[in-house]
């Protein structure tokens, strides 16, 4: 696998990581602590490995070791949603440097919608992304498949034999799947290989503005989307899943209506899950200002109370997931008259700092913001990791927990550069990312 | 400093031309009442000029003005083309959505290209809202918003409010009722903000599909019964409907529109007696307005606000270049 050998991977020497926080949001383990890090997995953790003089007496003769210097060391975020732009659009990303730009915000494994030119479709290009990712992508990619053919909304894909050649879920990107006919078959049908819808939650013929409906787009002369765009599809698809059975997952969750149609349902026992990004709990509709347009996003950024909504289901685990919804454009796609401009943002590079302000603002403690980044999305999808345990796979990061920065456009790794948070002040910083043992990213310090 | 015979400045003083801060005019809602009564008062000695035989002017000699329409229009083009003449300037007029959009160039590339020209100000039309402010970040000369989607026409708030003013005498307290199509309509928008600014109660009266979504934070009252909306009113203000948006989308006909929102004897008999109309332009007869009461002088302020609408270019064009004439050596006489 490219760049990802050296110490700590397969075949290299073993590594330790010493004198730090060591968190595994699965088991709740919070202690300082150390690991040793060997043949590409966890091969021993715990107090005992906390300084780097108590390694001769444990850990295998004349072991590197690595000072963490305190700062947290965690299982690498598992971010589960994210457009890769390859193939068919490599000029605003392609599957290395998206790679790239998740090893820098500690990412460890993306899942990648199928809304590629030509869309992940066929088990064919299933098996090229995970190509692909092999030969040039220093972190782990699964890809979802469509959901249709073509991402057209009209004809079911070949669910049972994408899933076999390795697509995690299924997903038409970001349409939704419309047609109640064809997702209550979907729901059904996906059930033989076990794996869930990932909706993207918006009724397509209420979705046809340019922003949240309300004060800001009607002074802006702007189409509104209204919230009930998005309450009619989850709700509609909750009855679908109470039809079917299926497995669904709401993908980037941003009104409170939804919130609180979830959280009636997961009361009820159905097989449900969901995600937001932190667009939609960091910032609200004022970020359009005027005619900002990478601050149009789809769903669209939401008026305060919806932020705080989906706060408060980040809180009681209505909502499981924080995904980055990465969705890069080029300049040409985004300096555009508003309502023609692409939606959405890119996110890989600021999905843990931006989340880490949940924990500094004190709306949730740290274990339960990094569990919604890593083990909570891995058992919504079935993948190995998202796990700090002796045996797991050393898809590890270290962050600085208190470190002030500030997101610059100049500094992203990612091709496109379209983000809203550039030139916010964040707190947390990622020092180091490992993928199967071998170091990914290294810099800011460490 | 100005020339004299530049501009009839008996109430204008240059120290008030210099108050006006924006570069700009891309909306009423970034203007202060004191701006907005600089421009109306600017506007006003421009149209008491205007029946004069030396109503032509050498302030903008040897300016280029460019009017850029990526959307049609015909009234507001002519309009800018005429103040931008009388005030001396060269004027070229660009019909954008038949050339060089259709080969692919991009609004920003447009930009460029005309900034290249170095004109002096350019007027902008475009459908889609923030256009012209997009437009603006690109360019050195002043813009001019002649009408972006359903954002702001903020020349068309001066000349309505201007042809109120000289009419009524003041718009403090004036009620005006805002009727039709507020949804799709940047003139309502800059109305809106142009009326409250200066102390007008505003109201707007349509369909609730042509409403939209919290208007009222705008500072407006919303009505949906014509009769109730005009009760006691001193201006109505007709909107066009587009005949698009008639065809069971956001009314379910012509004849259904007319018969609630179209403004006749009736309906109009709800408003002060000495209530006056104003309609931005083209009417749709029988749509939104009956013939009977548009063509009335006694109580249309139509062929006014028309009228106006060069003398608030004029005054527009005026204040916009007055940097480039205190930085340049005086235009020659």
């Amino acid at each position: 696998m490219t760049g990802r050998d050296g110490p700590g991977a397969k075949g290299g020497s073993p590594v330790a990581y010493v004198n730090a926080r060591l968190l595994d949001p699965a088991s709740g383990l919070d202690v300082t602590g150390g690991v040793i890090v060997a043949d590409g997995v966890v091969a021993d953790l715990g107090p005992h490995l906390a300084r780097a003089s108590a390694l001769a007496a444990v850990g295998p003769r004349g072991i590197e070791a690595v000072d963490c210097g305190g700062a947290v060391l965690a299982p690498a975020l598992i971010d589960m949603r994210v457009q890769l732009r390859e193939p068919g659009e490599e000029h605003k990303e392609t599957i290395a440097s998206a790679g790239e730009a998740a090893a820098a915000g500690g990412v460890g494994t993306m899942v990648c919608l199928p809304n590629t030119r030509p869309p992940i479709d066929d088990p064919s290009l299933v098996e090229s992304v995970f190509r692909r990712a092999r030969d040039t992508c220093r972190v782990r990619v699964f890809p979802y498949a469509a959901v249709t053919r073509g991402l057209q909304g009209r004809e079911m894909t070949e669910l049972g034999l994408l899933a076999e050649a390795g697509a995690v879920g299924f997903s038409d990107g970001t349409a939704a799947i419309a047609d109640p006919q064809l997702m209550r078959r979907a729901l059904a049908y996906a059930r033989i290989v076990g794996r869930p819808i990932i909706q993207h939650p918006e009724e397509p013929a209420l979705a046809s503005g340019a922003m949240n409906a309300g004060e800001i787009a009607t002074r802006l002369g702007l189409s509104g989307i209204p919230v009930a765009a998005e309450v009619i599809m989850v709700e509609r698809d909750l009855r679908l899943v109470e039809l079917t059975g299926g497995r669904l997952h709401v993908a980037h969750v941003s009104t409170g209506a939804a919130v609180d149609a979830l959280r009636r349902a997961k009361a009820r026992g159905l097989p449900v899950s969901a995600d937001t990004a932190p667009q939609y709990f960091a910032l609200n509709e004022t970020a359009v200002g005027e005619y900002r347009t990478f601050a149009k996003l789809s769903p669209p950024l939401r008026g305060e109370d919806d932020r705080k909504a989906v706060i408060d289901g980040l809180k009681d685990g209505t909502i499981d997931a924080i995904a980055s919804d990465h969705a890069p454009h080029d300049q040409d796609s985004k300096r555009l008259p508003f309502a023609q401009a692409a939606a959405g943002m890119i996110g890989l590079e600021t999905l843990l700092a931006v989340s880490l302000d949940l924990v500094h603002n004190g709306h949730l403690p740290l274990p339960q913001v990094l569990a919604k980044l890593t083990v909570n999305p891995a058992a919504i999808l079935g993948l190995e990791g998202g796990r700090l345990a002796k045996g797991e796979p050393a898809d590890l990061v270290v962050f600085d927990l208190e470190r002030p920065w500030r997101i610059e456009e100049r500094n992203f790794r990612s091709k496109s550069k379209n983000s809203p948070f550039d030139g916010r002040p964040v707190q947390g910083r990622v020092l180091r990312t490992l993928v199967a043992g071998a170091t990914v990213f290294a810099g800011n310090d460490v | 400093m100005i020339a004299s015979g530049a501009a009839p400045r008996t109430s204008v003083s240059s120290d008030a031309l210099a108050s006006f801060r924006h570069r700009h005019l891309l909306g009423i809602e970034a203007l202060s009442p004191d701006e907005i009564t600089l421009l109306l008062d600017l506007a006003d000695a421009y149209a008491a000029a205007s029946h004069s035989p030396q109503r032509a002017r050498e302030l903008l000699r040897g300016r280029t003005v460019i009017n850029l329409f990526f959307e049609n229009s015909t009234r507001t083009r002519t309009s800018f083309e005429l103040a931008a003449k009388r005030l001396g300037a060269d004027v070229i007029n660009m019909q954008v959505e038949s050339s060089s959009v259709k080969k692919g160039e991009t609004l920003i590339d447009t930009a460029m290209t005309l900034n290249a020209m170095l004109p002096d100000v350019l007027v902008v039309r475009h459908s889609e809202s923030g256009a012209v402010k997009l437009l603006s970040e690109k360019v050195n000369c002043a813009v001019i918003n002649g009408g972006d989607g359903a954002h702001e026409h903020p020349t068309q708030a001066l000349l309505d409010a201007l042809a109120i003013r000289r009419r009524k005498g003041r718009l403090q307290g004036l009620l005006v009722a805002i009727c039709g199509d507020i949804l799709h309509s940047r003139v309502a928008r800059s109305n809106i903000h142009l009326l409250n600014a200066m102390g007008a109660r505003v109201r707007v009266v349509g369909p609730p599909t042509l409403i939209p979504t919290a208007i009222e934070r705008l500072g407006v009252e919303v009505f949906h019964d014509m009769r109730q909306a005009l009760a006691g009113c001193d201006i109505v203000m007709m909107l066009r409907l587009q005949t698009e948006r008639m065809q069971g989308n956001y009314v379910p006909s012509v004849r259904e529109y007319f018969h609630f929102y179209g403004l006749d004897r009736v309906k109009l008999s709800f408003a002060k007696p000495d209530a006056l109309i104003m309609h931005p332009g083209p009417m749709n007869r029988g749509v939104e307005i009956d013939s009977e009461v548009a063509d009335d002088v006694e109580r249309s302020l139509i062929r006014e606000q028309v009228e106006m609408g060069v003398a608030v270019r004029m005054a527009c064009l005026d204040i916009l270049t007055r940097d480039l004439r205190s930085n340049a050596p005086a235009a020659p006489r």
